[in-house]
């Protein structure tokens, strides 16, 4: 399987961790399926190995192994993990034969190798407090406790970058951000200085720039702690600016192995050449399509509809505010509330793909359930087209906003929370059909199928339950039941930033294409910026509820004006060497502080921020004129 | 939390005042009342009733008055401790109920205990050891227990205590001690007969409750946060301990409401069948012979006990799950 440059183990003895022949199988009905076939790699104490490969490549079940966290059906068949702690006397241990739960394990374990994973959210626990979590290593490993663990708890989550770590010890995980939660995370793995830093994706679920913010984090402590890092991930643009060596693994085989350089340099193997065209770049010229590794096909269809010229949706000074919480047990106390969405205007043109993109806490999915009335907007109007008229959204009674519902719909995130594991496909298609009790179950029962074809799903799988797909099959499970009433407009909050690369370029494409066939309007929400690149006509940015620039997608890419804007693609990390992130000017605080922003951006007393047309179609938030050398 | 706590208070007002507007019509439904059905009894069996008895009575309860003032008179008097007269026992409520209260609260509360002790550890062990020959081999004690009713245990068992050993196992305690005050000799009495039927009465909840905190653990027990447990190289008890196990807590928590009812009623064949002196055979004895204050009476004291019940649930959860108690402000 491997092609060029073999796969090569140095001499042992200067190697942190080293993995010989190792070879893990899964246990199923008796029978052991291999997953990882005989792999061999390095991680030199002090630098950072990247593990790239898709989902199933093996790449987890490997991190999984070396901290003993492998699944009871998962068995080491062969191979050796060495780690060697420096702080250790006696050379080098074989963590492969060690009992998984026994002592010695569990003091490397949280102690010497931590690790932190890919979804915050999920992977904390979500009725302890974070410093309860975080400090629970330390006494554990150092036996810290009381207020000893509380201080180095708290000086850890200063070092992670809490604003207040003090205020954050008490905080549970859903009261906070994806970014800080990973912070948490991270805190959490890094407390007891471990020697060597697995993580699983650590950056996936985060946007831009707190991704670029947690990288710069990672490469800091790592110099500061003088750890290894090993990071598991499929995103070439967090490899070209983290790693040192890259390690690439395909269906359990390592098929590349070298230096960032090299790699990046001369991609040998097909696999990774392809991983590569699948990613979506800025220089993507238009029309280009994404090459999926496996394409699936959903027939192509000549395009049903062609939506006719003019705005669909009309959205003017949306506002909405959350109100922060009262501390204390008895407390209605008045916490500041937090204005999620802040006066916020744009046109959806029929047809179109408009863009949202934003941090998380931006307002960005709050928009998109204001206009689905999943929550109730404070101020503000929302005018949908209707082809009867326009219709106020906001203002409907419950039979009117039922009469619209069909009209717009929604793609989800997370392609596994979003389908019931209890429902059949066929049921979670017909769901929206029954619930608007739409046609007989014959004819409902003949659209699912058809839909299941539209989104390229054999109709055939209706009678399986989620859990038997994939996560890009899922998600087009999703797509389908969004289509199910053939709605106007698609929200579609964050739909790919749950999948792999390859199945991401599938996705992409299938809602592409589906735009063309139906003549749909999508609202694609996303942090992703190159993946709002390559589906959005045109581009919202929002900060702190407000959007600050609004503009066509070339015109964003080649001449963003706002502050934020332009740190926001300054923070994509690109799949390229020659053009790293710079770190140094990611450190400057908080990208979407409006203070950093400066004059005429920032909002000066007495005088309010107004959108300013600075060219046809570019519209930027400002206070006071933008001087010509800013716009130019 | 004080404002839920008193908003929560307020709202069972008007569920109480419901529920004791349907008990009394359901009293009142039937074409009959106790005292016609008595005199029909009576000469049925050949024998006089004294009717003017009868007639005082009647007018004594209030019986020949407008049902709303009827209503009123019953539902007032619960304020004033008074529930009722029982006919067929011709003594207060209170007093018929008397010492079978406590001893139904006990044994009650000695099988809901028992389940918990045994329940928890089975359910614990098979959720950590699913598919094994242990989880199975328990699984099927307790699928057992849930299949086979109460009564016929109870039968089963009286039946082999008899020939086996020759004793009687029914009761709560000898019959000379019953209505008597309590006395070391009446304790002994009452635990030596009191195993009996918490074993029996707990056999099924104790499968039933297995299968719950094995499911409830199990969902758990995949969950993300368990691995980040065990990757801080936390033990594998105290991950188990203090994360999956604790958040199942979550649904035994909101059973408490259940229970509460179960506790004066439930197990009421079981108890008629080793005629414990408890308020179940009471109960159904009351609604055969429309003997309605008693019955009524009753019924109210389980929906106050339900209300109270799920009060006391709602307010755990609160507790125990932060974000029930942080957030929770669901909007349209």
């Amino acid at each position: 399987m491997a092609t060029g440059r073999k796969p090569s183990v140095r001499e042992a003895g200067t190697d942190l961790l080293r993995i010989e022949d190792l070879r893990i199988g899964f246990e199923l009905h008796g029978e052991i399926n291999e997953v990882v076939k005989g792999v061999s790699l390095r991680v030199p104490p002090g630098r950072t190995v990247a593990l790239v490969g898709e989902s199933g490549s093996g790449k987890t079940v490997i991190s999984q192994s070396v901290m003993g966290l492998l699944p009871k059906q998962g068995v080491i068949l062969g191979g050796r993990i060495l780690f060697d702690d420096p702080k250790a006397a006696g050379g080098p241990v074989d963590l492969a034969p060690l009992d998984r739960d026994g002592s010695a394990f569990r003091k490397l374990r949280g102690g010497r190798i931590g690790m932190i994973f890919q979804e915050p959210m999920s992977s904390l626990s979500p009725v302890h407090t974070i410093g309860d979590q975080v400090s629970e290593a330390l006494t554990l490993h150092h036996g810290l406790r009381g207020k000893a663990a509380r201080q180095e708890t708290e000086r850890m989550f200063a070092a992670v970058g809490f604003r207040d770590p003090a205020g954050a010890f008490e905080r549970y995980p859903f009261e906070l951000s994806g970014g800080l939660r990973q912070r948490a995370m991270l805190a959490m793995a890094l407390i007891c200085r471990p020697a060597l830093l697995i993580a699983d994706e650590p950056t996936s679920a985060l946007d831009v720039t707190i991704q670029a913010q947690v990288l710069k984090l990672m490469k800091d402590l790592q110099a500061e702690i003088g750890m290894a890092t090993l990071i598991i991930t499929h995103d070439l643009g967090v490899v070209a600016n983290l790693a040192d060596e890259v390690v690439v693994i395909y269906r359990g085989e390592i098929v590349e192995m070298g230096e960032v350089g090299d790699i990046f340099g001369a991609p040998r193997h097909p696999y990774l050449r392809a991983l590569l065209k699948a990613t979506p770049r800025f220089d993507m010229k238009p029309g280009e399509r994404l090459v999926s590794l496996r394409d699936v096909a959903a027939p192509p269809r000549a395009p049903e509809a062609r939506p006719e010229a003019g705005p669909i949706l009309t959205v003017s000074g949306l506002c909405k505010a959350y109100g922060a919480r009262s501390r204390g047990l008895f407390g209605t106390g008045t916490g500041e509330a937090i204005r999620a969405v802040d006066e916020v205007s744009f046109e959806v043109m029929r047809g179109e793909c408009l863009g949202i993109v934003g941090e998380s806490g931006s307002g960005k999915t709050t928009v998109g359930n204001l206009i689905m009335r999943a929550r109730r907007a404070d101020a503000g109007r929302i005018v949908y087209h209707a082809p009867e008229g326009p219709v106020d959204v906001l203002a409907l009674d419950a039979a009117a906003l039922r009469a619209l519902r069909p009209r717009i719909q929604m793609i989800f995130q997370d392609p596994v929370a979003s389908l019931s594991p209890r429902m059949s496909v066929l049921d979670i298609i017909r769901e929206p059909m029954i619930i608007e009790g739409r046609r007989d179950v014959a004819a409902q029962k003949a659209l699912a199928g058809e839909l299941m074809l539209r989104v390229g799903l054999d109709p055939r799988f209706l009678n399986r339950y989620p859990h038997s797909f994939s996560g890009g099959q899922r998600q087009r499970i999703g797509i389908a039941r969004a289509l199910a009433l053939r709605p106007d407009i698609i929200i579609c909050d964050e739909p790919v930033s749950a999948l792999d690369v390859s199945v991401q370029a599938q996705i992409l494409n299938l809602l592409k294409d589906l735009q063309a066939e139906l003549g749909l309007t999508y609202l694609f929400v996303s942090h992703n910026l190159a993946v709002v690149h390559y589906m959005a006509d045109r581009i919202a940015v929002m900060a702190r509820g407000r959007i600050v620039e609004l503009a066509g997608r070339d015109q964003i890419f080649a001449n963003p004006v706002h502050p934020y804007t332009r740190r926001l693609l300054a923070a994509v990390p690109h799949a390229d060497l020659a053009r790293p992130l710079d770190f140094a000017r990611l450190a400057l605080g908080n990208a979407s502080d409006p203070a950093s922003w400066g004059a005429p951006f920032a909002a000066r007393p007495g005088e309010s921020l107004t959108f300013q047309e600075i060219a046809p179609g570019h519209r930027v938030l400002a206070c006071g004129p933008i001087i010509g050398e800013q716009a130019a | 939390m004080l404002r839920y706590l008193f908003r929560r208070v307020l709202i069972m007002i008007p569920t109480l005042f419901v529920t004791s507007v349907l008990i009394f019509t359901v009293m009142k439904l039937p074409p009959s009342d106790y005292f016609e059905t008595y005199v029909a009894e009576m000469q049925a069996q050949g024998e006089k009733a004294d009717l003017g008895r009868v007639e005082f009575l009647r007018t004594e309860y209030g019986l020949d008055q407008p049902v709303h003032v009827q209503y009123f008179r019953w539902i007032t008097g619960f304020f004033k401790g008074d529930f009722g007269y029982s006919f067929e026992y011709d003594l207060p409520v209170r007093d018929v109920v008397g010492e079978r209260l406590g001893l139904t609260v006990l044994v009650s509360f000695c099988t809901i205990i028992l389940t918990w002790v045994i329940a928890f550890p089975i359910g614990i062990y098979s959720a950590t050891h699913q598919y094994s020959w242990g989880d199975y081999g328990l699984s099927f004690l307790g699928l057992l227990g849930i299949a086979i009713p109460h009564f016929l245990l109870a039968l089963v068992t009286m039946y082999f205590a008899n020939v086996w050993f020759g004793i009687s196992i029914g009761g709560l305690m000898e019959p000379q001690y019953f209505n008597q005050p309590m006395s070391w000799e009446k304790f002994k009495s009452i635990l030596a007969h009191l195993w009996i039927p918490v074993l029996i009465i707990g056999a099924g909840g104790t499968g039933a409750m297995i299968r719950k905190i094995r499911a409830n653990l199990l969902d758990e027990l995949r969950k993300q946060y368990v691995v980040t447990a065990k990757a801080k190289g936390l033990p594998p008890r105290r991950v188990l301990m203090k994360y999956p196990f604790r958040m199942s807590l979550n649904f035994f928590v909101s059973h408490i409401g259940d229970i509460l009812p179960t506790i004066v009623s439930g197990a009421e064949l079981t108890a008629v069948v080793l005629s414990l002196q408890t308020t179940g055979p009471l109960l159904i004895r009351a609604l055969q012979s429309q003997d309605m204050f008693l019955a009524g009476s009753f019924l109210m004291f389980l929906a106050l006990l339900t209300v109270i019940g799920v009060l006391i649930s709602d307010v755990a959860l609160t507790l125990l799950d932060p974000r029930i108690r942080l957030q929770g402000q669901a909007t349209k």
